[in-house]
């Protein structure tokens, strides 16, 4: 409450000047989200409202001349960031929870951008995707993932914040960096690495943008959106993929499959619900429209489709479809003991930090782990996964009685039988074994 | 049976053939008179080590019974005939200073120089199968007999010692006992046959011995008068069989047999392009054997392992000091053409051994396969004459007998 810019007014200024759209807020949550934010200033984000949340005072300072900004801060911390603790993030987003509540208010889209794995992003999301969906909008989050370099320390508590965030918000998308090798090639230098993921990140961000705010030739209706997301607890990926030419709507769909995050085609497979929304310039063709859905129901033949067609002058000749696929959650929303924690992360946090290594050995009873887009293996209710395991288990007990009941062993295949020598010393002259026969071992042609 | 002659046993365990030779002692000095041969078809044995004790003990219970049943003695104890591709054999020297004041070498500094050639360094899985005297060398002058009585500063003794796996040994001498036998001595039966088939004259020039048995090969060599080299090939006539058994594809029992009917050691000219049609037999259907084949096998065979022998013989240097030849024994001798063969390999004389100094069931028994059970029976006789000139105090008189060999049991020395 003690920021200067009210968060109220603001949202209900917003609001007018599309009395009938939407009012959406994009949060940058933590460094990355905040950077994030930075970009997307001059990206196509107009009508939403950005909206800094950070702990350390330096970095939301510099974004506060386009973005709202809300630092959040505790004594202990004295605007100096986190210190890479989600703890300390949480801690700070819950004692400033008016602040938050306050500025989620009226707003119809909540949008939480944030780089996981660090103090801020990890600690505060969660929270802040909580207070917004408590407050009645639909909450969207899109989460980066670190990369696998960055240390098993970060990767952890991604790992940690994903599924806090996963329970807290309607839907998220995450982008895990370490798919993204593919995009960015090998030769990339850090800086580009990093600037390719953002690239990427904002092209996602952008392409739900255009479903929600573009008012479409085919417009996806927000109800629509929040049907798809909203109770589902979704873990979806998205891909986006644009094309130029006459032949932009092969291009296009090739590109679109070709996606790392789909990991050729797999996530789509999985998906209970896609979320399609093309943009093209006037000259946009039924038939191309129509390819373009055809192939995408071909490859995601269990899900709901909701299309959304924009047309825009700028893209005369050109074709962008943003592709979003949810998968359904494997727990369900109704499992407390996921939903609980996020709401009090601090023990959820403790829980995590001391069950971590003992996570192979209660498979049921911990938490998925984390949110690779697509799983190792297809989903499995409780019921088949007692199959499994009955299976397993009945399988290593008749091991136990009765050894190598069924093994394949080597074959005591040679070139020539030693026959009554079988079982005897070799005898080995020279490295020849003299009990081959002579013959055979000069090489001699019998005729 | 009675102490007034006493009778002395050889047992060989062979690949194909167990044998039991029983010799009666004579009078000092007289000899050995063989009384009787027991003999059964091995089994179980391959290269010439015990693969399946109880198959192997049928066959020595027979061998025994059989022996028995001729000589009408009972048999308690035997001298065991051991071979197999573990035993080796090399020469080691020991030296002795002589500290007494006179310098004269006396029987004690004798017993020490021995003792000393026999520590010798084996892998400690090995043990001493026979270590044998060869010469006394006093302040390095070759060739001494007898040092006892010479004066010296520094006596030496080269010993051939003759060693093998001790488990792979104790393998026969447990199965024997298990036979409520006594063992007296184990003895290298390449060693046997060189005593039973030598004379004196051919130690002296020098003589090859190679018994080619059913498992394998051993080899001795003698030059003047001792042994200078001992050795085994785990090849033997049952390599020669195996390969015509895959290079005619006939049976094992059908190889054997064409080897022992049509066998040979050249793939002579009236054999070249002759099929042999062998009628069907017990269900057998007719088979054709190419005899050109079958002797370029056996051929290969033979020369092989007569040319690896005369290598390990050349590798110790010892090719040419063998004057007297080269004497063939051993089921292997029987081939045709084999002393012809072995002549173009060792470019020596060859003959297929007769056994010498044995009197008794001399006709019947003076057969190549006979030579290492025969030679067990002699080796046996001069170890029981030196046991009662030792105990008649004779020894130091009458010992050139044994200055030859000085024998040792396995397990006594490392």
């Amino acid at each position: 409450m003690s920021t200067e810019t009210a968060p109220d007014p603001i949202a209900s200024a917003a609001s007018p000047a599309a009395a009938t759209a939407l009012v959406a807020k994009i949060f940058g949550v933590g460094t990355a989200g905040v950077r994030l934010l930075e970009r997307m200033r001059q990206g196509e984000f107009e009508g939403a409202k950005l909206v800094a949340v950070d702990t350390e005072a330096a970095a939301v300072g510099a974004v506060a001349a386009f973005a709202e900004a809300l630092l959040l801060e505790t004594r202990p911390l004295r605007g100096l960031g986190t210190g890479g603790d989600p703890e300390r993030g949480r801690a700070a987003a819950e004692e400033n929870l008016q602040k938050l509540k306050d500025a989620c208010r009226g707003v119809d889209i909540v949008c939480i951008v944030a780089g996981l794995g660090g103090g801020s992003g990890t600690g505060i999301s969660p929270v802040l995707a909580q207070v917004a969906r408590e407050s009645g909008a639909l909450t969207l989050a899109f989460a980066l993932l670190p990369f696998d370099c960055e240390g098993n320390r970060r990767l952890r508590q991604a790992r940690e914040g994903l599924e806090a965030l996963r329970a807290a918000a309607d839907g998220v998308i995450c982008l895990p960096c370490q798919k993204l090798f593919g995009v960015v090639g090998e030769n990339a230098s850090v800086v580009e690495a990093f600037a390719a993921v953002s690239h990427v990140w904002l092209d996602g961000l952008r392409g739900v943008w255009r479903l929600v705010a573009r008012p479409g030739l085919i417009p996806i209706h927000f109800g629509e959106l929040s049907a798809l997301l909203r109770g589902r607890h979704a873990d979806s990926c998205f891909a986006t993929a644009e094309a130029a030419g006459t032949t932009r709507s092969r291009d296009v769909i090739e590109k679109l499959f070709a996606h790392p995050l789909l990991d050729g085609g797999a996530g789509l497979r999985e998906a209970d619900a896609a979320l399609v929304s093309l943009l093209g310039g006037p000259d946009l063709t039924m038939v191309e429209v129509h390819r373009v859905m055809e192939q995408i129901s071909e490859q995601c033949p269990r899900a709901q489709i909701v299309m959304g067609a924009a047309v825009d002058e700028t893209h005369r000749e050109r074709l962008a479809v943003t592709l979003i696929a949810t998968r359904p959650c494997p727990t369900p929303k109704t499992e407390p003991a996921r939903a609980r924690p996020a709401r009090n992360p601090s023990s959820r946090s403790d829980n995590a930090t001391l069950e971590f290594d003992s996570d192979f050995l209660h498979p049921v009873e911990t938490p998925r782990p984390p949110a690779r887009l697509v799983p190792p293996a297809p989903p499995l209710s409780a019921e088949e996964r007692e199959q499994l395991l009955a299976r397993t288990a009945a399988r290593e007990a008749a091991g136990r009685k009765r050894a190598p009941r069924m093994r394949q062993t080597q074959l005591p295949l040679e070139i020539v039988s030693k026959g009554r020598f079988d079982r005897t010393e070799p005898t080995v002259h020279q490295g020849e074994d003299l009990d081959l026969p002579t013959f055979l071992r000069r090489g001699v042609k019998l005729n | 049976m009675f102490d007034s002659e006493p009778i002395v046993v050889g047992l060989e365990i062979g690949t194909s053939k167990v044998c039991a030779v029983v010799g009666e002692l004579l009078g000092e000095g007289a000899g050995v008179n063989i009384v009787a041969v027991g003999q059964s078809p091995s089994q179980g044995v391959r290269k010439g080590e015990i693969r399946d004790v109880s198959d192997v003990e049928e066959c020595v219970r027979r061998a025994i019974a059989e022996a028995e049943e001729m000589a009408n003695v009972e048999i308690r104890s035997v001298y065991l005939g051991v071979t197999g591709g573990h035993i080796r054999g090399f020469n080691n020297r020991g030296v002795h200073p002589i500290p007494s004041a006179d310098r004269e070498i006396t029987s004690e500094d004798v017993q020490d120089v021995i003792k000393n050639a026999k520590a010798i360094n084996l892998p400690h899985e090995n043990t001493v199968l026979h270590a044998i005297r060869q010469h006394f060398l006093v302040d390095g002058q070759d060739g001494v007999t007898d040092p006892v009585g010479m004066v010296g500063s520094c006596l030496e003794v080269d010993m051939h010692v003759v060693h093998g796996n001790l488990n792979r040994i104790q393998n026969p001498i447990r199965l024997v006992r298990g036979l409520q036998l006594e063992v007296e001595e184990v003895v290298f039966t390449g060693l046997a046959a060189s005593l039973a088939l030598l004379t004196n004259e051919q130690k002296e020039l020098g003589a090859l011995v190679i018994d080619l048995g059913g498992g394998t090969t051993d080899y001795a060599v003698y030059a003047d008068g001792v042994i200078k080299h001992t050795g085994v090939l785990a090849v033997g006539g049952d390599h020669v069989t195996q390969d015509l058994a895959l290079g005619l594809t006939v049976p094992i029992s059908l190889a054997e047999r064409l080897k022992l009917e049509h066998g040979g050691a050249f793939v002579d000219e009236e054999v070249k392009g002759r099929i042999l049609t062998l009628p069907s037999e017990h269900g057998f259907t007719g088979t054709a054997v190419n005899l050109e084949n079958l002797r370029r096998i056996m051929h290969l065979r033979l020369e092989e392992t007569l040319d690896l022998v005369a290598q390990d013989v050349d590798n110790a240097g010892l090719l040419p000091h063998l004057r007297a030849g080269v004497v063939l024994c051993g089921g292997g001798a029987r081939v045709p053409g084999l002393t012809r063969l072995a002549e173009q390999v060792f470019k020596l004389p060859v003959t297929v051994g007769h056994t010498t100094a044995i009197s008794g069931l001399k006709s019947t028994l003076d057969q190549p396969e006979f030579a290492a059970p025969l030679g067990l029976v002699k080796f046996a006789a001069l170890k029981a004459r030196s046991r009662t000139e030792r105990r008649s105090g004779w020894h130091r008189v009458k010992r050139f007998f044994s200055e030859v060999f000085s024998f040792s049991s396995p397990g006594e020395t490392s």
